[in-house]
């Protein structure tokens, strides 16, 4: 079960705005997390606890195939992303390192800066425990969950190389 | 009920059935990946005890976007892609100086192919759909995933149909269609989709125009591009594939999620406004916007034409004074051509300077990096807040016809009116 205060934002947040190229001459997600939405939201890192999440509108981390956005994110303590609808790339990104993503129009709506959030990531549901909302969220697809249950696709890729 | 090519192509490189929004396993003909994202492939390739790529053949690893490298981490990173390659025999490795910008390199390389299932890790991978074929980024452990199995995961997207129709006015081309195109659907309106362009005004286009309108499709959110190969196709390949190459065309009744339609005759020349590339206007409606830089290069706009029509406008002309121009080709062969044309001399004679291909400028990186409260007329592709430099920093993307007219006025300018002066 996930819990966490909830962090709104707008539409098409882009990976430039999540992590600024100048930072990528580096993986190290400590590094990265520092930077994380500094061009809208500096010192994003130091005012976020650890299990928050972010409440997003639609195409959420459009823009760029870094990886380093998702490690970011992660690294600031982020627990789980609801959007209303994501990127492409970034959904892939995002699932293969392990950073929880759910996509709801509703919950993106509803839910407000601040509210206390919990999910239930199996069941796809998203409770706004302020003002008391439940939301259902689109179910992941297979192949995302047989990664997820993996530990990510690096353990899903490991466990393939061995078992052949 | 008939196939799109997208479809088609799939199809054959999988057991699984093809259909829209089902989830297939497909063989993979190139997966590659650049100096900032091949380090973080390269660490998980190797957490997923992978001893070998799957076919040294069918990799690349391109070292662009901090190339030739700007600071100390950024030649450690391409340090480390280097002794990859050496290590694991990767023979399509393109050094500085060798090489340029990935998705201007490996078209022109011949390593893609019509009919192909091609990743990068870099979004803009989507480029070389324009020879029919499907490309697609990926992130880095997607791709390290491949590098190991030869295979990857993929939903099979729904295509939607954009038809062109009438003929393009002088100065008008690929970027100006897919800036339009932009404008008119948004930065999601092909999210998750597959981008089939078509009708006359591809058909005369030539192919660094396709490229052109394939590479920004993730502009609009789309997962590729495609155009069906054609002459113009083939006779781009002849004594460039390395490799056989298959043609796939949409069927007559194929199914397509929408199709839009569009006469472009009296189409302007479009511009992009900063900070989307979805906020387009046509270029009249934004005459006395004053620019500090301009740059012409890139994936998207950094091939020989695309120098060949810079030149043409700039020819015997001066760069305005308030304003400095950054032209970067593409690939070292285009950087040559573009030299025994004489297209570089017409460039330092009007006061540009001609950079060594690189990502640079366009990410923000190096090599022109905007400061506060700058405005820059780009040939680039994304123009978010930030993106070529400074937070409160402008980009307005346009084609290289407009932006060298607009290094000349000093503000964004058509090149009819140039021309005409
Ligand atoms: S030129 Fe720009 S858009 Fe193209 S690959 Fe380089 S950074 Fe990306």
């Amino acid at each position: 079960m996930i819990k966490g205060k909830a962090w709104k934002f707008g539409n098409d947040i882009d990976t430039d705005v999540i992590i600024p190229a100048i930072y990528l001459n580096t993986t190290d997600p400590e590094e990265l997390g520092k930077h994380c939405f500094e061009p809208i939201f500096p010192n994003f890192k130091e005012r976020v606890s650890k299990g928050d999440i972010i409440v997003a509108g639609k195409n959420f981390g459009c823009g760029s195939s870094r990886q380093h956005a998702p490690i970011a994110i992660k690294a600031c303590g982020i627990s789980c992303i609801v959007a209303s609808s994501f990127a492409r790339i970034f959904f892939r990104n995002a699932i293969n390192i392990g950073l929880p993503i759910l996509e709801s129009e509703e919950a993106s709506e509803k839910i407000e800066n601040g509210d206390e959030v919990e999910i239930d990531l199996e069941k796809g549901i998203i409770k706004d425990l302020t003002k008391n909302l439940e939301f259902k969220a689109e179910p992941l697809p297979e192949s995302v969950l047989e990664i997820l249950a993996s530990g990510g696709l690096v353990n899903y890729v490991r466990r393939k190389l061995g078992g052949e | 009920m008939g196939k799109t090519i997208i479809e088609k192509i799939l199809q054959a490189h999988t057991k699984d059935e093809v259909k829209p929004d089902r989830l297939i396993e497909a063989d993979i003909d190139l997966a590659f990946a650049n100096d900032i994202t091949a380090p973080l492939a390269i660490e998980d390739f190797k957490l997923m005890g992978a001893k070998k790529v799957f076919d040294p053949e069918k990799v690349a690893l391109i070292p662009d976007h901090f190339t030739p490298n700007k600071d100390i981490k950024s030649a450690e990173q391409a340090k480390l892609v280097k002794e990859f390659a050496k290590e694991y025999g990767i023979k399509h490795y393109f050094e500085v100086g060798r090489g340029g910008i990935e998705h201007v390199l490996l078209h022109e390389e011949g390593l893609t192919l019509p009919g192909d299932v091609i990743i990068g890790a870099d979004s803009h991978s989507c480029t070389y759909g324009a020879l029919g074929c499907f490309a697609t980024g990926v992130g880095s452990t997607d791709l390290a995933a491949a590098w190991a199995l030869g295979k990857l995961w993929f939903k099979v997207p729904r295509t939607m149909k954009f038809i062109y129709h009438g003929k393009l006015k002088r100065w008008v081309g690929g970027k100006d269609i897919i800036l339009f195109t932009i404008g008119q659907i948004g930065v999601d309106g092909a999210l998750y989709r597959a981008m089939e362009f078509s009708g006359d005004v591809i058909r005369e286009l030539p192919m660094d125009d396709r490229f052109t309108i394939c590479n920004m499709v993730i502009e609009a959110g789309g997962k590729c591009g495609v155009i069906e190969p054609d002459e113009k196709t083939i006779e781009y390949l002849n004594g460039r594939a390395k490799r056989n190459y298959r043609i796939f065309k949409s069927d007559p009744d194929a199914e397509y999620e929408k199709i839009y339609e569009w006469d472009l005759s009296e189409l302007e020349p479009q511009v992009a406004m900063p900070h989307s590339p979805a906020n387009v206007k046509g270029v009249s409606q934004l005459r006395g916007v004053k620019v500090d830089q301009v740059v012409i290069g890139s994936c998207t706009n950094g091939r020989l034409r695309d120098l060949a029509i810079a030149a043409e406008i700039l020819k015997g002309k001066k760069v305005h004074p308030d304003v400095r121009v950054i032209i970067f080709p593409g690939t070292q062969r285009v950087y040559k051509e573009a030299l025994k044309l004489g297209y570089i001399e017409t460039f330092i004679e009007s006061g540009a300077a001609v950079s060594t291909p690189t990502c640079g400028p366009c990410l923000g990186g190096h090599m022109g990096v905007l400061a506060k409260g700058e405005t820059c007329i780009s040939t680039t592709n994304r123009n978010f807040i930030g993106r070529m430099g400074h937070k409160d920093s402008y980009v307005y993307l346009a084609s290289p016809a407009v932006a060298a007219a607009s290094a000349i006025a000093g503000e964004i300018a058509s090149p009819e009116e140039v021309m005409k002066g």
